[in-house]
């Protein structure tokens, strides 16, 4: 057993258990640093396929970013509500039976089909060639994104708005 | 290991994913299984980027990233703003529009 199988299968025992925490824990505080869990382990996953700055922006903005802004949102609701941050599920059965046959039917599609085993060569640093094509043949879609950012922005600013 | 064992292990993790935003109550819980499911689709893309030798699917990553981050900030602020209106988060009593 080579060392990338032995990480890989690491991962993704990592990677499914703490996404399956997310969706039954009962506290929702608890839920949110389970999903905290399961991104690390994807950008653990995105270092396994040589892709070290997806790595950095996946914990920097994932991690760090969202699991902020959702620590806060519980923060702003829960709290007032009392409820102790305990939550109910409902329909499992009907979720589970969904959920399972979305997965086998992928799954089955993706084991039909004649995919890659061994990795393409790819030369150089890949963080410099991600950089170079972003502002070359990738330059207007990262403009737009630019402005759909400062649009979010603007737009949760305003719901987030003193009442009047 | 191969792209299948890759994409094997993200459509797990979607079909998890999916599982958090059918079953759950709390509008804040069915984001975080929203997260979830971007987030799988982001191994699928990083791994048949690496695995074709071309690197657009990561540059698809960088923008997803992006475009998530932004779609929590809105959605919980949403969900904030509808707080504040009703003193709710359950998906259940959010029924504004229901004719």
């Amino acid at each position: 057993m080579t060392g990338e199988v032995l990480a890989f299968w690491v991962l993704a025992i990592l990677l499914v258990g703490s996404a399956l925490m997310v969706v039954l824990t009962k506290n929702l505080f608890h839920a949110v640093l389970w999903l905290a869990l399961a991104l690390t382990g994807t950008a653990g996953v995105f270092l396994l396929l040589e892709a070290e700055f997806l790595a950095a922006v996946q914990l920097l903005l994932y991690a760090g970013g969202i699991v902020t802004i959702v620590v806060f949102a519980i923060v702003v609701t829960e709290k007032l509500v009392g409820e102790r941050l305990s939550q109910v599920s409902r329909r499992i059965t009907g979720g589970a039976v969904v959920s399972a046959a979305l997965v086998w039917l992928i799954v089955s599609s993706i084991m039909e089909r004649p995919l890659a085993i061994t990795r393409a060569p790819m030369s150089g640093d890949l963080t410099q060639i991600i950089g170079e094509t972003v502002l070359t043949r990738f330059a207007l879609p990262f403009e737009l994104l630019a402005v759909l950012m400062l649009a979010g922005l603007m737009s949760a600013i305003y719901f987030a708005r003193p009442e009047d | 290991m191969g792209l299948q064992a890759y994409l094997t292990l993200a459509a797990v993790v979607f079909g998890i994913g999916l599982f958090g935003v059918v079953t759950r109550r709390n509008t804040i819980s069915i984001l975080l299984g929203i997260e979830l499911m971007l987030n799988s689709v982001n191994i699928n893309l990083v791994a048949f980027s690496r695995f074709s030798g071309d690197v657009t699917g990561m540059i698809f990553t960088v923008f997803t990233i992006c475009i998530t981050v932004v779609e929590a900030a809105l959605g919980l602020s949403i969900v904030i703003l509808l707080f504040r209106v009703r003193r709710t988060v359950t998906a259940d009593h959010l029924d504004l529009l229901k004719g």
